[in-house]
């Protein structure tokens, strides 16, 4: 991973209260948990059916029937517990989920999601995705600030099929962390050495700067 | 009195799937998915299926054999991202795919499995996914009707079964396993231990018993139900 990705994922992780119960999408999202210290109090859901993720594991310590959704082997902590797809729902559904970090295609200045579907390319299906951005408590998204062409992936509006509306409230990229507020873009940080003309650029939307000086990551 | 045994071959199981038959099965990527059942409905060569699981496996296992066999018509499913050979049989328009929201589909199964007719939801109520579905208003908010799922036939892999059906299943080999086991008319487990009434503990099943109707023991577990290395 290079080091503007490691940055944004490190910078993510900070997201994460003591206490939260969390849950990281599939890709960039699920990379945070590395940044978490052994004794942070914190309980990761996965949708599969677990909730208390321990480490990662490496293939020759895995266990077959344990995984996260993204098919990761991972172990559990003394508190964990599993459970069927119902119950694991049922958490996010409930409003259990303080927290979601997703990926994303698109996000508009409204806070619209779109992640699931490209049309005729690339259509994986949303999975758990559309549950977790309408429901969880707060919905942050981690992606890269343009997509592999160089085009903004924050948008005036979401072109692709959309996964929830209005549900995102802040976006880690490799350039920045942006807001989603009642009037837009909002930039609250930028990655060390990227100036603020490079993340206007790549930004497919009005993007307003804070007054004074602008924190780094 | 005792409990009925439903011990039965394997062969004997599946050979009551017909042609045109629902299917659900259990599974989330390895974890729960019926992979020797699979293999003997591949072997026995039932067609213009119709799947009911949460994801494609992935290409080259699982259900991938089924599809890569033209036994599938038509999938409902969550989520298909780790096969590309899915994707690209939907594309081309040689299956049917049919999306849900994967705790949508969980309810859906549940709901099938309780004798219901369907849920409400405002789960993806702005997204395509319900663009054709109705409506109904309840308290001022504009819900979903996701209908409820019921299969001729569930496939399920426990951990361990007793003769009469009562199972348990381990980690996230769970998932969708006992919610299926509810929602269908015929019920085929495989269970990787086989043991004597009384050893499984009536406070620890996860499905009862009443539910199922086939017990088949794995001999020995199919290869591909092992650690993938990606």
């Amino acid at each position: 991973m290079s080091d503007a990705r490691n940055r944004m994922v490190a910078r993510a992780a900070a997201e994460i209260a003591p206490g939260m119960v969390v849950n990281l999408g599939i890709g960039l999202p699920t990379r945070v948990v590395n940044h978490l210290d052994a004794d942070f109090p914190v309980c990761l859901h996965t949708e599969n059916g677990l909730s208390g993720i321990g480490p990662t594991l490496p293939p020759d310590k895995a266990d077959r029937n344990l995984i996260d959704a993204g098919g990761a082997y991972v172990s559990t902590l003394p508190g964990s517990a599993f459970f069927d797809s119902a119950v694991s729902f049922a958490l996010v559904r409930s409003g259990r989920l303080d927290l979601t970090m997703l990926g994303a295609f698109e996000v508009s200045q409204a806070g619209d999601l779109a992640n699931w579907k490209i049309p005729g390319k690339f259509s994986p299906g949303a999975g758990g995705g559309i549950e977790l951005a309408q429901k969880a408590r707060r919905v942050v998204v981690l992606t890269t600030q343009t997509d592999r062409a160089g085009n903004p992936k924050l948008k005036a509006d979401c072109t692709l099929p959309i996964t929830a509306r209005g549900c995102v409230a802040r976006i880690f990229t490799d350039m920045a962390v942006i807001d989603v507020t009642p009037d837009g873009f909002a930039l609250r940080e930028r990655a060390e050495g990227v100036s603020l003309a490079e993340i206007t650029q790549a930004t497919g939307a009005p993007l307003a700067l804070p007054a004074g000086d602008i924190p780094t990551f | 009195m005792k409990l009925p045994d439903k011990t039965t071959a394997l062969e004997e199981a599946v050979a009551h799937i017909p042609d045109g038959a629902t299917v659900m099965l259990g599974g989330f990527g390895v974890p729960g998915t019926p992979f020797t059942l699979i293999q003997e409905l591949l072997r026995q060569g039932q067609r213009e299926l119709t799947l009911i699981k949460n994801d494609a496996n992935e290409t080259g296992m699982g259900v991938d054999h089924l599809l890569s066999a033209g036994q599938v018509a038509r999938l409902i499913t969550t989520h298909i991202g780790l096969n590309a050979h899915a994707i690209e049989l939907m594309n081309t328009g040689r299956i049917e795919v049919e999306f849900c929201a994967q705790g949508i589909l969980a309810e859906r199964i549940r709901a099938g499995g309780a004798g219901l007719g369907a849920i409400l939801t405002d789960i993806g109520a702005e997204t395509e996914l319900a663009a054709h579905k109705q409506r109904v208003e309840i308290d001022g908010r504009s819900l979903v009707v996701e209908t409820a799922l019921r299969a001729d036939v569930a496939l399920i892999h426990a951990n361990s079964a007793d003769p009469f059906g009562n199972l348990d299943y381990v980690a996230t080999a769970r998932n969708f396993n006992p919610l299926m086991a509810m929602a269908a008319e015929r019920v085929i487990v495989e269970t990787e231990q086989l043991l004597p009434f009384g050893a499984l503990a009536a406070d620890n099943v996860h499905t009862p018993g009443p539910f199922v109707d086939h017990v088949v023991e794995l001999g020995t577990l199919s290869k591909e139900y092992a650690i993938v290395r990606r």
